[in-house]
């Protein structure tokens, strides 16, 4: 009986890389170490009390005794030396010196900063007798979809994309040729397409636990839903992985050494780790850099993830960050397939 | 028909000719040895016989065929390629696959091929089948290399130093699997700097030296070319007596020539019996004291010698 070379391609490609316990790692446990960790330090939980300095000067008791009466707040009495280490160490929020007027010394640019303003200047002037003009009544919601981890998730599923279509395939491409064994296969009538389909065979295969231990991570651990369909969350992933799998064909075409290829993978994956609005949002980049990141293939990808998973956007109005995800995948395998060294 | 008819093959690096205009005829059937030091020539030869090298000129033949008809990596150059079985020298196999899934992921290459099974008998690996290929010992890894270019029971195989760095028994393996494909009627093409190899396989030798043939024949007819069939060496304790002029050494009974060397000085010799009586009266008038004294059957190593005054190993 005969075998079939594609099928025992991909399947070399695969033992490859399960029985690589680093592998299994990076490509699984560490996204979902990083999903963990960030998902604990950043969850909501309010601002907590803000601590604020009363300058020991006659009155001082009086004001503290009214910040600690608000709940937001937690006032304390120091010396004008401690009130300056506090102060700049960031430990106190706000320094309230006691006179007339009343001096309200803090930072303007930390939000921490003005919400203490805020907050105890509201407590010090209802103390005093300042009353309410309107009538108000608080609702307090928490709605899933707005939590730092609905926005990480969609983010480290990017991230993920593009690290192990690179990794995957570039490292493995480049390991092969410094040790002639791509040569080897070159000696042989493998066809040179089976080869390289193999590797993007292997990457969908894997793909899909990829994506299901993310995602039931974050929805076991924080509630992290998917609002938009299972259906178009596998079709932008499996274009997301075939995309930086082609990249990273690009990326392995000529280089000879695992050190060249590496430096070459941190080259392209490091500007879009930081760029591509994986951990934060990229409208935080200035307005001149807004074309060049959202032309980026992980903005794209982490955009139409967003949209699937928080927003449950349809596939249809996806149409712009798909096609910057496919027209850098289209480009990277044409360019790749004309220069690969083949020895 | 011939197996490989090659002529006029130039291959140029930026600064060195690595082929400098060989021929070659392999017969069918033939077991054909290039012999030579290391930077002769050989790899480059043999990887432009296989097709893997493109040479700056010449001509190729194999098995009547041509590389390159239809373009390279195409139809015609797989059709050839179903028909030959290649070991390169410096290929590392995946370690993580097992023996059996290397040896069948080769075999999935080809459209008539043995079993996984028969060609881990042909080698002798059965019994690491299961085992990664990382775990395997250098002779089992490179017995292994040759399984992969036998899996598609090939007509002509390339094997490139198949047993450089191997010890005496994996070597002696080898060579009985390189035997056995050979009474299956198949030619083969091996380079190797070793002599002892080369005179035990090769029906005929070919002795490589700067990217050229400077001696072609059977092992037996290179070393006739000598013209005696023994080897006397000899070296002398460091100002004890005159040294003899190698012109006194050509004149004792026996010796066919003379070669001085560094830290010894070999005599090309017919008759032993006669020579070396002859030879350790000289040295006695002369008051020198011998350090060593060694004589040997002629060897491929000493017509290498002899036709380019270096030694194999270290030229």
């Amino acid at each position: 009986m005969r075998d079939r070379p594609l099928v025992q391609l991909t399947l070399a490609r695969m033992r490859e890389f399960y029985r690589e316990p680093e592998a299994i790692f990076w490509v699984f446990g560490f996204p979902l170490v990083l999903a963990f960790a960030l998902g604990i330090a950043f969850r909501n939980r309010g601002p907590g009390e803000l601590k604020i300095g009363v300058l020991r000067a006659p009155g001082d008791s009086v004001i503290a005794a009214a910040l600690d009466r608000s709940p937001a707040l937690a006032a304390a009495v120091l010396d004008s030396g401690e009130a300056r280490t506090q102060f700049r160490t960031g430990r106190i929020a706000l320094l309230v010196v006691p006179g007339d007027p009343l001096v309200y010394r803090y930072d303007s640019t930390r939000t921490e900063s003005r919400l203490a303003r805020l907050e105890a200047d509201e407590a010090l002037q209802r103390a005093r007798g300042r009353p309410d003009v309107a009538s108000v009544r608080d609702e307090r919601v928490t709605e899933p979809g707005s939590r730092y981890i609905d926005f990480l998730i969609p983010g480290l599923l990017g991230m993920n994309l593009m690290g192990s279509g690179l990794w995957g395939v570039g490292f493995s491409v480049v390991q092969a040729r410094t040790k002639k064994l791509l040569k080897r296969f070159m000696a042989t009538p493998m066809r040179r397409s089976h080869y390289l389909l193999s590797f993007i065979l292997s990457r969908l295969l894997f793909l899909f636990l990829e994506i299901a231990a993310l995602v039931g991570f974050g929805w076991l651990m924080f509630g992290v839903g998917v609002r938009g369909s299972f259906g178009a969350l596998a079709l932008i992933t499996v274009l997301g992985a075939l995309s930086f799998a082609g990249l990273g064909m690009l990326v392995a075409s000529r280089a000879r050494t695992i050190e060249a290829v590496s430096g070459l993978m941190n080259l392209v994956m490091l500007p879009m780790w930081i760029l591509s609005g994986t951990f934060f949002s990229y409208s935080r980049f200035p307005d001149a850099m807004q074309p060049f990141v959202k032309a980026l293939p992980l903005t794209a990808l982490n955009d139409a993830l967003r949209a699937v998973m928080i927003d449950g956007t349809g596939l249809v109005r996806l149409g712009a960050p798909l096609a910057i995800v496919a027209g850098w995948g289209a480009v990277s395998v044409g360019v790749a397939l004309k220069i690969f060294r083949w020895r | 028909m011939a197996a490989i008819r090659c002529s006029g093959l130039v291959k140029r690096y930026a600064d060195v000719v690595a082929v400098a205009g060989l021929e070659l005829t392999v017969a069918a059937g033939e077991c054909f040895g290039l012999l030579g030091p290391n930077g002769a020539g050989k790899t480059t030869t043999i990887e432009i016989l296989e097709g893997l090298t493109e040479p700056d000129a010449g001509d190729v033949e194999l098995l009547g065929m041509r590389w390159g008809g239809g373009g390279a990596g195409g139809a015609a150059d797989r059709a050839l390629r179903e028909r030959l079985g290649i070991q390169l020298q410096e290929t590392q196999l995946a370690d993580k696959l097992t023996v059996a899934e290397t040896v069948r992921l080769f075999r999935s290459f080809y459209t008539s091929s043995h079993s996984v099974d028969e060609v881990l008998a042909l080698v002798e690996l059965e019994e690491k089948r299961g085992a990664w290929v990382g775990k395997l010992s250098g002779g089992q890894k490179q017995r292994l290399a040759v399984a992969c270019a036998l899996v598609s029971r090939p007509e002509l195989l390339f094997l490139d130093e198949p047993t450089t760095g191997l010890d005496p028994q994996s070597r002696r393996q080898l060579w009985e699997v390189i035997r056995r494909f050979r009474a299956a009627g198949g030619t083969v093409l091996l380079t190797t700097h070793y002599m002892e190899e080369a005179e035990r396989l090769c029906d005929r030798v070919a002795i490589m030296d700067h990217g050229k043939v400077i001696a072609l024949g059977t092992p037996r007819e290179l070393i006739a070319s000598l013209g005696a069939e023994h080897v006397v060496e000899f070296a002398l304790v460091d100002g004890a007596g005159r040294v003899p002029a190698p012109e006194e050494l050509a004149a004792l009974p026996g010796v066919q020539a003379v070669r001085p060397g560094p830290d010894r000085t070999a005599l090309t010799v017919a008759a032993v019996h006669l020579a070396v009586p002859a030879l350790l009266g000289l040295l006695e008038r002369r008051g020198a004291e011998l350090s060593m004294l060694a004589t040997h059957h002629a060897t491929l190593e000493d017509v290498f010698v002899s036709l380019t005054g270096r030694q194999l190993r270290d030229a």
